[in-house]
């Protein structure tokens, strides 16, 4: 019953993902079997990564040279970012028991997103609403990376754009952490950083470095910024 | 060519292993029970909105604002999911709108 409810209010907070993951993922199953691959690996690799861009960042080490290490080290490198994340729901991820583990092997930018944002009732188990947002983002993933693999070239609607329900998501996540009033400077930093980060080191490697000018950032603004 | 199954199961572990490493290292370092030093409780708090407003710059990173048509369909996208969050403030009704409105633009408007 309890499991019931924490689904029934996370649903629609994670419809935004739906529409943005049906987009994304059937576009790598689509990619994944042009490489060769049919909906079994597929399936398995969403499954049992769940990282969207490192997956799109795998595929050309999927044909050609075996390079497990590289992999690793490249998976590392893209998904540095969650470091982040997790050190960011520590205390919100504590206290849920093997729930915990859960929302953390599941946990993507748009799950993050939700959960470091949403405010879970009071009268709510905390720990089964992260986690039934990390299984509803999960299954979507999943999902629509399998239809992408298996039907994805006889979709023929314009869904051109449609992925912008994920810019639109973070945006509006943007201005809820902003309607605390001690997060304006945060917010700001973190879009100057990867501005600069942007400009100075390109479009594909812009995270890594953007991260480290949010870090200095928050450690010189420590003294305003603490209680 | 495409690798051997052994093979591409060692690149699924490879992945899984790197992955979960960068989404758990934090929560290993510093477990649960034991006080957290000041300053992890002062980044866990100040992270999220400066992560939020990377994420939005980082799904824009590929616009092209010196040619045409000078990333306007996201503009005007962005604008009406913020203004009309200002508004209503109901997450999914800015979201939705915001993306139509994006949508109609790059399908209809700024047809290059």
């Amino acid at each position: 019953m309890r499991w019931e409810k924490a689904f029934k209010s996370a649903f629609p907070v994670s419809i935004p993902v739906l529409t943005g993951y049906m987009v994304l993922g059937i576009a790598y199953g689509i990619l994944m079997s042009t490489k060769g691959y049919g909906p079994l690996w597929t399936l398995l690799f969403s499954m049992l990564c769940f990282c969207g861009s490192m997956q799109f960042a795998a595929i050309p080490f999927l044909v050609g040279k075996f390079q497990p290490v590289y992999v690793f080290l490249l998976a590392l490198m893209v998904n540095a970012r969650h470091l982040f994340y997790a050190l960011s729901m520590l205390e919100k991820y504590s206290g849920t028991g093997r729930l915990k583990w859960l929302c953390i092997y599941l946990m993507s930018d748009e799950t993050f997103a939700i959960n470091s944002t949403a405010e879970v009732p009071e009268d709510m188990d905390r720990g089964k609403f992260y986690a039934a947002v990390s299984v509803l983002d999960w299954s979507y993933w999943v999902l629509a990376s399998v239809i992408g693999n298996v039907i994805g070239n006889l979709i023929t609607i314009n869904t051109a754009g449609l992925d912008f329900a994920l810019t639109a998501l973070f945006v509006v996540l943007f201005m809820e952490q902003l309607k605390n009033r001690k997060n304006a400077f945060c917010g700001v930093l973190g879009i100057v950083a990867a501005i600069v980060a942007l400009i100075i080191f390109g479009a594909d490697n812009l995270i890594i470095p953007a991260m480290v000018i949010i870090f200095a950032g928050l450690i010189i603004g420590r003294d305003r910024l603490c209680d | 060519m495409r690798l051997t199954d052994l093979q591409a199961a060692i690149i699924i572990l490879c992945i899984v292993a790197g992955t979960f490493l960068t989404r758990s290292l934090p929560f290993i370092m510093f477990p649960e029970g034991k006080e957290q030093p000041k300053l992890i409780s002062y980044l866990s708090r100040t992270i999220p909105a400066a992560m939020m407003g990377l994420l939005v710059v980082y799904c824009l990173k590929n616009v092209s604002v010196l040619t045409w048509p000078h990333g306007l369909p996201e503009i005007i996208g962005i604008g009406s999911t913020v203004g009309l969050h200002l508004w209503k403030k109901n997450v999914l009704l800015s979201i939705l709108v915001g993306t139509i409105v994006y949508m109609v633009m790059i399908q209809r408007v700024f047809v290059m």
